[in-house]
């Protein structure tokens, strides 16, 4: 009895401090973004203020307004969702093309298309951040958006290309012999039939490379040079206030806040695909 | 006749792979290859962006000077502090958040949720968020530091090197050790549960499990997690160039030397010379781990 009782208040223990365990992890990651909110949220008086404090006595949207009304926030926000949308919506589709073609046709060639475009995903982009330049400049793209997004398609193409051949490798080949019977071309038929029925590998790989580019920042930097061109990680790490030393903090966190929102939902109602996207493309690669 | 018609089919494939291929390989060839091999081209040259200095060639110039370049080298060997502690650090707090994440507790979906969110925040924003906290007036990290004694009060954090280092790291940690969690998680969740039962009825203790079961049938997954997570933190850019100027990385150098110098004078050949080192040391370690990575494989 007595040992069947030591079990008992042992496992009561260990699961206690699992409990413990977890909100400690649980603080460790999330609290910065709460600081974010409730420093968003806080008026100057009780934000510049040296007591730590964890939640504002008075509550404030004023950082919100004035996000929009002193800076040219919302311009940059419509940058980056054109950005990253054509981004996100042309890798998929030369990913799905280029994948589809080593997955499934016979092709001399493979291994060396497929190691090619995946030693991309090695390049440090600083390394060709100077050429790269030139090249723009002498195209007359910079401060345009095809010089984002097509720098933007290089660099997300490893992951779509290698997560949709992964995927197209796992469809019956009985369906395209089936599609072929009824007189229906190969390129129809993975643009009909291929593709839709990836759509879980579509969603996936869509999310990760739109977070992708929705959060790049060196490229962004460097090819945009105009405040009404900046996107959304620049124009925010290129925050200023009326002076050089008084920085809006308040507004700052806004902005931080508004951005960020729509990835934490997207991550919340995704989880599962996109942690299947990242060990997709690391466990196997 | 079936042979002429696979013949036949081959054919077609092959014309129609080269067009579903050719978008791909265009954008990588304009935007990734072609601007490296022209970086490699450049660093042989004396020139600048700003019109009317003339290009020289200077042969290995470029990367003999680098040696006596202090900045160069300051840079290098805080990149490689900054890589080697954020990613032993980062796996083990990782490995640590898999192992917590892999039993069993209420509303373990949403936790797991929950700590991708420092992963989805953009990098710019997350630097900003912790340079405000970090702030030496009102920033609550600092303020918390202060209150315990282990700072002076007024100490700034971010504009002395070292404590500015160890705040940098702090962030790259909190930000990435998610990432680790997860592929260490997922490769946790392949072992069967059976191994652990057998482990317990012969009497094996937790610890004997972790490094007896656990730790091998994981190496494959933390290597790839480690080889990620390195060239990921060998090319950092974004935390320090935000939120510090007293302490440069490789990249950052980098970019100062092609992007603010190079049109004031004939500075660009120099950092198309410093690109290709930084190329040279993500390509040596990412082939070191790709070959360890196959020894264990076979």
């Amino acid at each position: 009895m007595s040992f069947i009782k030591s079990y008992k208040a042992k496992k009561r223990i260990g699961t206690t401090l699992l409990y413990i365990l977890v909100i400690i992890m649980l603080i460790f990651y999330i609290f910065p973004f709460y600081y974010a909110i409730t420093s968003s949220i806080s008026p100057n008086s009780e934000l510049f203020s040296k007591s730590i404090k964890l939640f504002p006595k008075h509550p404030t949207f004023k950082n919100y307004i004035l996000v929009f009304t002193e800076r040219p926030f919302h311009q940059n926000i419509l940058n980056s969702i054109i950005i990253a949308g054509a981004t996100t919506i042309l890798s998929l589709i030369f990913g799905a093309f280029a994948g589809y073609a080593v997955a499934r046709l016979k092709i001399p060639g493979k291994v060396a298309i497929m190691s090619m475009i995946l030693a991309v995903s090695m390049f440090p982009q600083v390394s060709i951040l100077g050429a790269l330049f030139q090249i723009l400049r002498n195209m007359r793209l910079i401060n345009t958006y095809p010089g984002l997004i097509l720098p933007y398609i290089a660099l997300n193409l490893p992951l779509t290309t290698w997560i949709l051949h992964n995927f197209f490798k796992d469809i019956p080949i009985s369906i395209e012999e089936s599609a072929a019977i009824d007189g229906c071309s190969k390129f129809m038929t993975l643009w009909r039939i291929i593709i839709p029925l990836s759509a879980p590998g579509l969603v996936t790989t869509g999310l990760l490379t739109f977070i992708a580019a929705w959060n790049e920042f060196l490229f962004a930097l460097t090819f945009m040079q105009l405040p009404e061109k900046y996107t959304v990680p620049v124009a925010i790490a290129m925050f200023s206030g009326k002076t050089f030393y008084e920085l809006p903090w308040g507004q700052l966190m806004a902005a931080a806040v508004i951005v960020t929102l729509p990835l934490v939902i997207l991550v919340l109602i995704f989880q599962k695909k996109i942690v299947a996207g990242l060990t997709a493309g690391a466990v196997k690669g | 006749m079936s042979a002429k018609i696979k013949i036949k089919y081959k054919k077609k494939d092959i014309w129609l792979g080269f067009w579903l291929i050719l978008p791909a390989v265009m954008a990588i060839f304009i935007t990734a290859f072609f601007p490296l091999l022209k970086t490699f081209w450049d660093s042989f040259f004396s020139f600048g962006l700003r019109p009317g200095i003339p290009k020289k060639f200077i042969g290995f110039d470029n990367y003999i000077r680098l040696f006596h370049d202090t900045r160069f080298m300051a840079s290098l060997v805080n990149t490689l502090i900054f890589a080697v502690f954020s990613v032993t650090i980062e796996f083990i707090l990782g490995l640590a958040t898999a192992l917590i994440l892999n039993a069993n507790f209420a509303l373990r979906g949403i936790v797991r949720a929950a700590i991708l969110i420092p992963w989805a925040i953009p990098t710019s924003v997350s630097s900003q968020m912790w340079k405000w906290m970090y702030n030496d007036q009102y920033g609550i990290v600092a303020q918390i530091l202060y209150k315990l004694g282990w700072l002076a009060p007024g100490t700034p954090i971010l504009s002395e090197k070292w404590s500015s280092m160890f705040a940098i790291m702090a962030v790259d940690i909190w930000k990435t050790a998610p990432f680790m969690a997860l592929l260490l998680l997922a490769g946790l969740q392949t072992i069967p549960s059976e191994l652990y039962e057998a482990a317990r009825i012969d009497g094996a203790s937790g610890w004997k499990q972790f490094t007896k079961i656990t730790l091998p049938i994981l190496s494959p997954t933390i290597a790839v997690a480690l080889i990620f997570r390195t060239l990921d933190a060998l090319r950092v850019f974004d935390i320090f160039y935000i939120m510090n100027k007293s302490v440069e990385t490789l990249a950052v150098y980098n970019r100062h030397i092609l992007m603010d110098r190079a049109f004031t004078g004939a500075w660009f050949g120099y950092g198309s010379a410093i690109s290709v080192v930084i190329f040279l040391i993500i390509s040596i370690f990412a082939i070191i781990y790709m070959r360890s990575l196959n020894l264990k494989f076979e």
